[in-house]
């Protein structure tokens, strides 16, 4: 810094000098900037096209309306579509987060033999691409003579989301301090007790982190259940098939509104967990 | 604990459920694609009949009829992921950093795109960067586009879609990595007479190796893998190994040249994620 001083008695270097140390220092705020404008133009334009008075195929710019939003399942199979991305996102998410806790508690928690196949057991559906999971399930199913359709993609989810859910309630045990358990049992608590009023609590934020990952993973996929479904038609499924002739604008809709309800259900949780460390 | 169970047993019933659903629904169905991917048709059966006969020229047939989407998809794979590096880490960087109390605000700012479908974003930027949009034809108006030449249906497409999809995958991990850093080795650093360049090279980026390591895998292992983008996005000079998959199975009901393609591709994977794992020396990853 001292050797600035001596640039500061020529105006023109020190206004150069300033304007480079003013980009220095805001680099990453212009930057910042750029990069969120990238993340959200399909997200502002899928809001945008969701009041267009389109027709059939969502493609120019028609005319602003609120119908698409005053009938969001207008079109044909959407919400039957919709309804069964929920079921399926709700019971994979169920199931997923049970076993996937489980397999945390015993993997971040114990020390025991065959640990570290366990941590690969877990990591190999992770590595192994979509395709070839959705593909291997679906030919066991044909062996097993069992049909696709609702329940085999529900394994299929299952099978995909336990992973994701192991690694982060693992994370959130691995970041508790053991020192408070030691207290609840110096407090003649039992390994029982400790684990309802402490542990339990303590791990719970990740646990519900695991259980949104698990649904929104299971609600978006479309590789996986285009293989385990058959002719049940979710969500991303409808999307896919009607690209090919225009989605409707009831589509951006129900796009929309789930980008809205995801993020007002995340600053919920953010302003209930700073209440709470308060 | 009340209920006895001898201590050593309890992480093994803990694991069991967990791992049997694993093992019936994951390890199970991999032998099965193994054992599908070396049949042959049944001579006089009918179309998707097949039988056991060991053919392991299934694999030599099918890669060298599809060595082509083959390449594409590692290479394809390979940019998206250095792309999605070079957007994801500054910004990353910055959140961890820079943003003082709006981090939370940003960091769910980063995931709200990916709220929206993953299929619906990817038909917004066809639309955006297609023909009727608005872009191609001002960019045309201001020749800094031929009049014959498309964004959409070119591999840049492509391999744009995939970066872009697959960005939360490369930021999350990245940022779990660099907020942890300790700002006290930052300023130790700063301290000891090193530069900003210099803390960063020697300090911030060794130290966030590990989120680097969980990023890349996170997005190329779906990247080189992924038929969506390549479908939506490309034409039939970008299919990957993804598209040729899909299509043996659902088109052509070729099941073993199908298993064949999945079963190289997966090892494929999983040989080179061994090899960088090993080279980037980082064991803690998931």
């Amino acid at each position: 810094m001292n050797t600035k001083i001596k640039d500061a008695t020529i105006p023109t270097i020190a206004f150069q000098a300033r304007l480079s140390r003013w980009f220095g220092r805001n680099l990453l705020r212009i930057y910042m900037i750029f990069g969120f404008t990238y993340l959200f133009i399909p997200v502002a334009y899928t809001f945008a096209f969701s009041f267009n008075d389109s027709g059939k195929s969502n493609l120019i710019w028609k005319g602003f309306t609120l119908d698409n939003w005053q009938n969001p399942c207008g079109a044909p199979q959407i919400c039957d579509a919709l309804g069964n991305s929920i079921k399926i996102g709700a019971l994979a998410t169920i199931f997923s987060t049970i076993l996937g806790t489980l397999i945390a508690f015993a993997i971040g928690r114990y020390q025991f033999r065959g640990r570290s196949s366990s941590n690969l057991l877990i990591f190999l559906p992770m590595a192994t691409p979509e395709i070839v999971l959705g593909a291997s399930l679906l030919s066991l199913f044909l062996v097993f003579k069992i049909n696709p359709g609702f329940w085999p993609t529900v394994i299929a989810h299952v099978v995909f989301c336990i992973s994701f859910v192991v690694v982060t309630v693992k994370a959130r045990i691995a970041s508790l301090d053991p020192r408070l358990e030691q207290v609840a049992m110096d407090l003649y608590a039992n390994e029982l007790e400790t684990f309802r009023r402490v542990t339990l609590p303590l791990v719970a934020p990740g646990i519900v982190g695991a259980a949104l990952l698990a649904f929104s993973l299971s609600f978006d996929d479309f590789i996986i259940t285009n293989f385990n479904s058959g002719t049940l038609i979710t969500f991303p499924k409808f999307v896919y098939v009607a690209a090919a002739r225009g989605i409707p604008a009831q589509a951006n809709v129900i796009g929309s509104a789930m980008f809205f309800l995801a993020l007002a259900l995340v600053i919920a949780g953010q302003i209930v967990n700073r209440k709470k460390t308060r | 604990m009340s209920i006895t169970v001898p201590k050593v047993r309890v992480p093994y019933l803990l694991l069991f459920p967990g791992f049997a659903f694993l093992f019936t629904f994951f390890i199970l169905p991999i032998f099965n694609l193994a054992q599908t991917s070396t049949q042959s048709p049944i001579v006089g059966g009918d179309t998707a009949q097949y039988e056991q006969t060991f053919a392991f020229s299934n694999y030599i047939n099918a890669f060298v009829e599809n060595r082509e989407q083959f390449g594409r998809s590692f290479v394809y794979a390979t940019l998206a992921t250095i792309f999605a590096l070079a957007i994801s880490y500054p910004l990353a960087y910055a959140i961890a950093f820079k943003s003082g109390k709006f981090k939370n605000i940003l960091l769910v700012l980063v995931v709200a795109p990916f709220f929206t479908s993953f299929l619906l974003r990817t038909i917004a930027w066809k639309q955006i960067l297609g023909e009727e949009g608005f872009l191609v034809p001002t960019l045309r108006n201001l020749h800094l586009l031929g009049q014959q030449t498309t964004i959409t249906s070119t591999s840049v497409a492509v391999v744009a879609g995939m970066t872009y999809n697959f960005l939360p995958f490369m930021t999350l991990p990245l940022y779990a990595s660099l907020e942890r850093i300790d700002p006290r080795t930052i300023e130790a650093s700063g301290d000891l007479y090193a530069n900003a360049i210099t803390t960063f090279r020697r300090v911030t980026l060794p130290l966030s190796l590990p989120g680097v390591v969980a990023g890349t895998l996170l997005t190329f292992i779906p990247a080189a893998g992924d038929y969506v983008n390549a479908a939506i996005l490309g034409s039939p000079n970008t299919k990957m190994i993804g598209n040729v998959i899909e299509s043996r199975y659902f088109k052509i009901v070729d099941y073993p040249t199908a298993a064949a393609l999945s079963f190289t591709l997966m090892v494929a994977i999983l040989i080179l994620v061994t090899l960088y794992i090993r080279k980037a020396g980082t064991e803690e990853l998931v």
